[in-house]
């Protein structure tokens, strides 16, 4: 495989992987997983009482 | 079960109370180093005839010293306690991190020595000569087998998006270093590039604009996807385009660099490539920008109350300005005007204090207290003031370097219309920027008078507390099974 026709069928590979991740990302089957890694970071005991009065916040603005 | 009796294990707090503290310390040196650059241009009596005093020599290390001893300080403070938090495990090796400390400020207090000496390898924020660059090399993987031993024995199935970015960062910046650094040593404090002509400018400019992709964009976002959900106490605004966000920045940040070299020999396919890949970056970066903001949809109101958040949201309202300004001028025909005026040097610290240290500042002030077990910073009070202090100085400085660097560029290609003659000589030019630099003077001490005050702050901080002990009560590995009784 000469030079341009490797570059060539690399742009088009990244391309693919590219729209790949962007639909494993908004997969339905991803969300739950990606909604509990978002809140890992909550995971200590310090903020408990601060999450729960978060949930509650974003349900008002709904 | 058998196996229910709780281990500890203790998170290596120490290493980063280093890194936070040098990090404060660093900032000061570094931003009054360039106040003082800034003085010099106005009056250039301030080199007082002294050759490690001029201009050329302590430019490259006010480079180096907000670059690598304040950013780069910060960024491996954060990025190990991030790791140790959201992997909910200590540090792969705590004497492998105490070395990274060490060695690491030891290339920068190197750096401080043979900078003013004119010691250099020339090329821009990679200045410093061979010997500091093998130790550079090796402070690196050291804190590459720290950070990635890190995450190899995490005690969650995921991995957080903060560390991607982090990971990213250490990860190119590594790749970047030892390549732009080849060089052949003539003794022991010079060396030649393995590199010339062309090629050795676009090796130069494919490390200096990853360095600004991936040190001063990459990690700091790492930064901001930890400590903007924790101030604000809510999740990322998506989780979802974080993951988007991590991928297209780091495929595309790679090719920006040729935009550094627009018009020059360069071949011209390159440059296009360069301008094109810039302005596509624009997406990813506006996406993390938003992602981080729109994190306080719903709780705008803390940011009234709440200093620190005002920190890091400004920061990424910056981020978002010069992640538009910058992709506008890598386009060839915007940087014929921009290239070589202060409106360059303006951009590039509209990301630096703007983005870069407000990120920085916002998120020391999130984890200095929770490091020396207090609760809050010593005064909130000043945490405004500090605020408000480098907002204005942020400001002062960028405008006033957007207009001398736009009249720069007009002076500097106006022609006569009679016979093409140039209008102005360079050095009416340079006369001209004498008030705007005056102004950029000006700005630069109002954000050192924030850095001086946050230094106070985090002293008494420090001296009211004792350093945190943070353990964590965890089960024998395999044993997720039933909740444990304490």
């Amino acid at each position: 495989m000469d030079y341009i026709t490797w570059r060539s069928f690399y742009t088009v590979l990244v391309f693919v992987l590219f729209i790949g991740v962007v639909w494993w990302a908004y997969s339905k089957g991803s969300k739950k997983r990606f909604d509990e890694a978002a809140n890992s970071i909550f995971d200590e005991d310090e903020l408990t009482t601060t999450n729960k009065s978060t949930k509650q916040e974003s349900k008002n603005n709904e | 079960m058998s196996h229910t009796n709780p281990q500890q294990i203790e998170y290596n707090l120490k290493v980063v109370r280093q890194f936070a503290v040098m990090t404060v310390i660093w900032g000061i040196i570094g931003m009054s180093l360039g106040v003082f650059i800034a003085a010099q241009l106005i009056w250039p009596e301030l080199n007082f005839d002294t050759p490690w005093l001029t201009y050329s020599r302590l430019r490259p290390l006010h480079t180096n010293a907000v670059i690598f001893a304040f950013g780069t300080s910060a960024l491996m403070g954060t990025s190990f306690y991030i790791v140790q938090k959201t992997c909910k495990t200590a540090l792969f090796s705590n004497k492998l991190a105490s070395f990274v400390f060490w060695s690491w400020q030891t290339v920068i207090v190197l750096a401080v020595i043979t900078l003013p000496l004119g010691l250099t390898s020339t090329k821009e924020y990679a200045e410093l000569e061979w010997p500091i660059d093998i130790l550079i090399a090796l402070s690196w993987v050291a804190y590459i087998i720290v950070f990635f031993g890190t995450l190899v024995k995490r005690r969650t199935s995921h991995i957080y998006v903060a560390n991607w970015f982090y990971g990213g960062f250490i990860v190119t910046i590594a790749v970047l270093h030892i390549v732009n650094s080849m060089a052949v040593p003539v003794s022991l404090t010079k060396s030649y590039s393995l590199y010339s002509g062309a090629v050795d400018a676009m090796v130069q400019w494919w490390y200096g604009h990853n360095a600004v992709g991936f040190l001063l964009t990459a990690g700091f976002l790492g930064m901001m996807y930890y400590f903007v959900p924790k101030q604000a106490e809510r999740p990322v605004y998506s989780y979802r385009l974080s993951v988007v966000h991590f991928w297209a920045l780091i495929s595309l940040y790679i090719w920006a660099g040729p935009h550094h070299l627009h018009y020059t020999a360069l071949p011209d396919w390159a440059q296009s490539l360069g301008m094109v890949m810039s302005v596509i970056l624009f997406v990813p970066s506006w996406g993390g920008m938003i992602n981080g903001i729109m994190t306080l949809s719903g709780a705008w109101h803390k940011l009234k109350t709440d200093p620190i958040l005002r920190f890091l949201i400004v920061s990424l309202s910056f981020y978002g300005m010069s992640t538009f300004e910058g992709p506008m001028m890598a386009i060839k025909s915007v940087n014929a005007l921009s290239h070589y005026t202060d409106w360059t040097v303006g951009h590039v610290h509209s990301g630096a204090l703007g983005w870069v240290a407000m990120i920085t500042i916002g998120s020391l002030y999130y984890l200095i207290p929770r490091l020396w077990s207090q609760t809050q910073m010593h005064s909130v009070k000043w945490i405004n003031v500090h605020f408000w202090l480098h907002t204005i100085g942020v400001v002062l400085y960028i405008v006033a370097l957007w207009i001398s660097g736009v009249m720069q560029g007009l002076m500097w290609r106006a022609v006569n219309a009679a016979d093409g003659t140039l209008t102005y000589s360079f050095v009416e030019s340079v006369e001209a920027s004498y008030p705007f630099w005056f102004i950029r003077f000006v700005g630069g001490l109002f954000i050192v008078a924030g850095m001086i005050l946050m230094a106070v702050n985090c002293y008494r901080t420090i001296r009211a507390g004792s350093p945190t002990v943070e353990t964590l009560d965890v089960e024998p590995a395999p044993a997720h099974t039933a909740p444990q009784s304490a």
